[in-house]
């Protein structure tokens, strides 16, 4: 019983779309295409990865699944239950939640750590006791490898990589199964960096946790996820088992993406065949008509340009949306 | 002779909670036509050297002992009229986010005439056939429309490249890169980064590249110095620093990246947080995190010592291996590297 639902999905996003309207002169909008047709499930204790270059809207669909931003369309499952009315909403604010990018803006320099990490406690009216509320305050602090002396610091004093712990531990609070990290790491010192790194992975076992884990560092990605969806200008073009995608990638976006990490492996590095694409990402706000890649894709072909290509399983577990699969060597 | 020779530099900020020593006692050669890189975390003082060596610190900052040589001319205490003749002419600089460091109100073509007609002499007609040459260059697309237009109206990578191009109109003999590609996308980096190791086969530069992505480093360079606090705790050949890594500070590094190697395996990640520039600990400053320190090392700085001659390393944990060694134990002097002074 409890096997079986561990591997049964927590997270189901089903055509989620994300417009924004964006004014372009007096009175006149026009919608920009964050998020366009996405759709992916999110087993229980897995961690998907989504990785994208800036504007590729990764980041909004971490939001828009939270619901921190109305969904223009598309439905979003949790648990089973569709999230429709408001109080659906503030329901899954119970069971998911968010760690920000940057560990600088995301914690209020005019409020202790303490007050911080109890703020989704007192939201929610978790605690009535005040005794049992700070004690779950050192309790999560414990957890995340703080301890009784820091609840009465502020931000400030504290190092990127502790205030990454503390968001971490604010997130943790209200005890959820699942948990958007958006970009957790990338504003940390490597050192510093795999001690966070090591640290998500030791909660998702303890505390049986999901993640949606948003980089756009792509060694990192690897290393924590046990798939990875690729996103491009909204539209998610392939998805797969980590090790399959590194070492089968479809889609010549992800095939390109890949190729230009720079490995830290100087003989490596340098026998390794970069695909350096063409020019730069276009506008959301002018996406390309069909598929969003063909301006910059070595194979794209008439067919491209008219229709966007089905988000397909082409072997088993692994998606992928391309037109000339078969024309790519 | 090496192009460029610093030697003990020591560089200082005055700030009213003290002396922070950014740069500690640092020496480095580069080689003409070579690639150096420096890596380092967050305040390893890696910028500062570079600031140091174009002398553009802050005003709080100060160079307080040491030599910077580019040939025979010294850099350090040189007047601003000798600075004028190289800066943007034989050392450029280019920096992490290209859109602060382009004037927005200016045209692309503005921006790169004014320093072509600064340094060469050029009349306007010919610095702006050279900045429409140096556009073409560094493969920006369309550079005559691109010529016309703001900072604001180009991509990043695009910006990247007019800075490129600026850094590079008067054919430098050296081009710092600050970080040149952390800012952008990865895509857009091996865009850049193709670019940079084009142009350095085409014009012959040399350049020194500091980032902290030991990815970027690998790629690209001949020559590694790893900076940790303000000191380069080991420097050699990129072979030497990637495969016979001998300070425990860059062995740690290659341990927290995450590669093929490690997959599925938990990270090994280094102890403890980075050092407190004002409280610098008196011994080796990556002592208090080094799981191998020893008694002397949290009282005594290490100089550096020659591992073999591509490669030097400030680590007592060496020294230690030395005296054990044979010719250790037969009494031969331990080989520091000659002509540094050593502190401690």
């Amino acid at each position: 019983m409890i096997e079986q639902k561990k591997h049964s999905p927590l997270v189901e996003v089903k055509g989620l779309k994300q417009y924004f309207d964006i004014d372009v002169g007096f009175f006149r909008t026009k919608p920009l295409k964050a998020v366009d047709d996405v759709s992916f499930t999110i087993n229980r204790g897995e961690t998907l990865g989504l990785v994208g270059e800036s504007g590729c809207g990764k980041t909004t669909v971490g939001r828009s699944m939270l619901h921190l931003y109305k969904p223009t369309g598309g439905e979003v499952w949790f648990d089973g239950q569709k999230m429709e009315t408001p109080e659906d909403i503030r329901n899954l604010r119970k069971k998911a939640t968010m760690v920000f990018q940057d560990p600088y803006s995301s914690l209020n320099p005019r409020m202790t750590v303490s007050d911080i990490v109890a703020e989704p406690l007192d939201v929610h009216k978790m605690y009535k006791d005040k005794a049992k509320r700070n004690a779950r305050v050192l309790e999560l602090l414990e957890l995340v490898g703080l301890n009784s002396e820091h609840a009465s610091r502020y931000a400030h004093e504290f190092s990127g990589g502790q205030r990454q712990r503390i968001g971490i531990a604010r997130s943790l609070a209200i005890n959820p199964g699942f948990i958007v990290c958006d970009e957790p790491v990338s504003a940390l010192d490597v050192s510093i960096q795999a001690q966070v790194i090591n640290m998500f992975d030791e909660l998702q076992e303890r505390l049986q946790l999901t993640y949606l884990f948003i980089a756009h560092d792509l060694l990192v990605v690897r290393h924590i996820s046990d798939r990875i969806a690729v996103m491009y200008l909204g539209k998610m073009v392939e998805l797969a088992p980590a090790e399959e995608i590194y070492n089968h990638p479809l889609h010549p976006y992800s095939r390109s993406l890949l190729s230009s990490v720079p490995l830290p492996d100087p003989r490596m590095a340098r026998a390794n065949k970069r695909i350096v694409l063409k020019g730069d990402i276009p506008s959301p706000l002018n996406a390309p008509s069909g598929c969003p890649f063909r301006t910059r894709c070595q194979y794209a072909a008439e067919v491209c340009a008219q229709s966007m290509p089905p988000f397909e399983e082409v072997k088993p577990g692994h998606f992928v949306a391309c037109h000339r699969l078969e024309h790519i060597h | 002779m090496s192009l460029l020779q610093v030697k003990d530099l020591h560089t200082s900020f005055f700030t009213d909670a003290g002396e922070v020593k950014a740069v500690d006692g640092i020496t480095f050669n580069l080689d003409r036509g070579k690639i150096l890189g420096i890596v380092g975390e967050s305040g390893s003082g890696k910028s500062v050297t570079a600031y140091s060596i174009m002398r553009i610190l802050a005003p709080t900052g100060k160079i307080v002992h040491g030599s910077i040589k580019l040939e025979d001319t010294e850099i350090v205490g040189a007047d601003e009229k000798v600075m004028h003749g190289i800066r943007g002419n034989k050392i450029s600089i280019i920096f992490q986010d290209p859109m602060t460091s382009l004037n927005p109100t200016y045209t692309i073509e503005k921006q790169l005439m004014e320093g072509i007609m600064l340094h060469t002499g050029r009349n306007r007609r010919q610095a702006r056939e050279r900045a429409l040459e140096m556009l073409q260059l560094v493969n920006v697309n369309e550079p005559k429309k691109r010529m016309k237009q703001y900072p604001f109206e180009l991509s990043g990578g695009m910006r990247q490249r007019v800075m490129i191009a600026m850094a590079l109109a008067n054919e430098p003999d050296i081009l710092i890169a600050d970080e040149p590609t952390t800012a952008l996308d990865v895509t857009i980096q091996a865009q850049i980064l193709d670019l940079m190791q084009d142009l350095q086969h085409k014009l012959g530069m040399s350049i020194i590249l500091i980032t902290h992505d030991l990815g970027v480093v690998a790629q690209m360079c001949d020559e590694v110095v790893v900076m940790y606090a303000g000191s380069i705790c080991e420097r050699g050949t990129a072979e030497e620093i990637f495969y016979n890594p001998r300070h425990e500070y860059t062995k740690g590094l290659m341990r927290s990246i995450p590669t093929a190697a490690n997959n599925g395996q938990c990270l090994e990640p280094i102890s403890g947080t980075p050092v407190d520039l004002l409280n610098m600990p008196k011994g080796c400053p990556f002592a208090p995190r080094c799981d191998r320190a020893m008694k002397v090392c949290l009282s005594r700085r290490p100089g550096m010592l020659v591992i073999n001659q591509d490669h030097y390393a400030a680590c007592w944990i060496n020294v230690k291996d030395f005296m054990d060694s044979e010719a250790g134990k037969q009494g031969a002097p331990i080989p520091y590297e000659e002509g540094v002074k050593h502190h401690d």
